[in-house]
């Protein structure tokens, strides 16, 4: 029964046909009025990487939650292979999400920490550790499972976020700021490996930042966003070829795209100042 | 091994030994002094005995009443620990009923706050003419009094979670109870063991008044009587005595429960 599933879902994923994200005028205003995000609209294919980029307070981390499900949007709809978000499920897709902050328990080891979605599913223990091990190793954390938390550096407990993340072989990665409070040079690192990742494992991907180069460098595609009120801009392509190296960030092409970004974040914002005055 | 990675590896392991072996010798020292300057503030003042005892002759008095100070001892120990323990079980009880629902809570959490400022000692004789089992009445009081720090504390703790680690467990379609026992329970323990270092103490405390207030001397009777009687017969070395004895039992308490504590939540939370 599980594997004729799972060689369905597979046979559709080669055809590729349907969308593995549609954002149908979804929009957010607050209880007391306050609009978060002005409805948007958007298609994400699969196979994607989806860089949702804009400054606090423009609702991208608000749209990745709705995505995922966490947020009930205002008015709108939102699909995930062409179902609704709470039925995905039913899809045999699963979707994984990497908090801004590791979320770790603090009081359970890396391997227990990792395992939990596993556990929470109900797989075997035997499977599930399997699968842990193998997942920590991607990480590069494999000599780390029965380490506790709070004794890894910060950037060693997002990789155990992404570990734990990856175990549960997800089609839809959505991070939020994972790196956001992370040193440049650890970021960069793991930018690089999350990039890794998703030629690997073909995963559609969406990133919520706050750095232009970091857009520029993973995405396939930017979307861009402005604050008050919280919105879609623009969407600017990047057209490069994988893999990305450290060549690419210091390439004209990489400062083409990233002062176009610049210059479009800039008139977003300069036409609220002329509001306000 | 190079001298210096010797000496950078040793280095934090020896300041934490040092900083326990200060906690605990530090104080130790501070109390020595302080009762030699009570030995020899007596003694040099002339204080009669039957006002203050040199902290020598209530000592003798240990030593030569241990056997019905020990047994006294006994008997409030027993009050205390079983009101300790009834109260940790209600009081756990009490918290996870308070965190089903915020109405449950709101409507119940005053009467909590009602049980825990109206003073025992005026409540307590009502307690002893209604139970008539003298144990289970003065249980029933010392209970009372160590009661609402374990539900506070354990309905706090219940309550804080971090709320990405609660989205976390809500995308991963979690039952109810896969929540309760995955994260609110390991959640709220370092709360709960801190609800049990003041209960301990309370336990204590309440256990005495109930004591004071039953005022019942023969076989079962507690340092509380022994204090009274003490008292009467101003015996004052035997009155410090059964005062030391108590004083001491409420430091071993909160010892244990900081040990417990320690071992339970090891080496996670900085506590």
């Amino acid at each position: 029964m599980d594997h004729a599933v799972s060689d369905l879902t597979r046979l559709s994923k080669d055809q590729s046909a349907i969308p593995a994200v549609e954002v149908l005028s979804a929009e957010m205003v607050y209880p007391n009025g306050t609009q978060a995000l002005l409805p948007v609209d958007l298609s994400v294919a699969e196979g994607e990487f989806i860089s949702l980029l804009g400054p606090s307070g423009c609702g991208k981390s608000t749209l990745l939650k709705m995505i995922a499900g966490l947020l009930e949007p205002s008015d709108g709809r939102l699909q995930l292979w062409r179902k609704p978000v709470k039925s995905l499920i039913n899809t045999g897709r699963k979707l994984a999400f990497v908090f801004q902050s590791p979320t770790l328990m603090p009081w359970a080891s890396v391997h227990s920490n990792v395992r939990l979605p596993l556990d929470l599913e109900g797989i075997c223990r035997a499977d599930a550790d399997q699968r842990v091990t193998e997942a920590l190793n991607l990480v590069g954390l494999g000599n780390f499972a029965d380490a506790v938390p709070r004794a890894l550096s910060g950037g060693m407990q997002m990789r155990v976020s992404i570990a734990r993340a990856l175990v549960k072989q997800p089609d839809l990665l959505l991070m939020d700021e994972p790196f956001g409070a992370l040193d440049e040079i650890t970021r960069f690192k793991l930018d690089a490996e999350v990039l890794n990742l998703w030629l690997e494992k073909r995963l559609t991907i969406m990133f919520v930042t706050h750095s232009i180069h970091e857009a520029v460098f993973l995405s396939t595609r930017v979307i861009m966003m402005a604050a008050r009120p919280g919105r879609v801009v623009e969407q600017i392509v990047i057209d490069e070829p994988y893999p990305r190296t450290a060549d690419f960030m210091v390439s004209p092409r990489f400062a083409r795209y990233a002062k176009r970004l610049q210059d479009s974040l800039l008139s977003a914002s300069a036409g609220l100042e002329e509001e306000a005055v | 091994m190079s001298a210096t990675t010797m000496r950078a590896a040793t280095r934090p392991v020896k300041r934490a030994g040092n900083r326990r072996f200060r906690r605990l010798i530090l104080p130790l020292f501070v109390g020595i002094v302080l009762v030699m300057v009570w030995q020899f503030l007596v003694t040099a003042l002339k204080v009669p005995t039957y006002l203050v005892p040199t902290p020598l002759l209530m000592f003798k008095t240990l030593v030569t009443e241990f056997v019905p100070l020990g047994l006294a001892l006994l008997s409030t120990l027993k009050i205390t620990l079983l009101s300790f323990a009834l109260a940790t079980l209600l009081g756990v009880l009490i918290s996870f009923v308070f965190v089903q629902s915020e109405v449950i809570e709101e409507a119940l959490f005053p009467f909590a706050v009602l049980l825990q400022v109206t003073p025992i000692v005026a409540v307590a004789p009502l307690i002893i003419i209604w139970v008539k089992n003298q144990t289970a009445a003065m249980v029933v009081c010392a209970s009372l009094v160590a009661l609402f720090p374990i539900i506070s504390n354990t309905t706090l703790g219940l309550r804080s979670i971090d709320p990405d680690l609660k989205s976390y467990f809500t995308l991963n379609n979690s039952t109810r109870w896969q929540q309760l026992v995955r994260l609110r329970i390991p959640s709220a323990l370092p709360y709960f063991f801190g609800g049990l270092r003041i209960s301990s103490g309370l336990a204590l405390i309440g256990a005495v008044v109930a004591e004071f207030v039953a005022g019942t001397g023969g076989a079962g009777a507690g340092l509380a009587y022994e204090i009274l009687q003490s008292g009467f017969q101003l015996n004052i070395p035997r009155m410090f005595a059964a005062l030391l004895l108590i004083s001491l039992t409420g430091v071993a308490l909160f010892a244990v429960m900081a040990w417990l504590s320690r071992l339970a939540l090891g080496s996670w939370h900085s506590s």
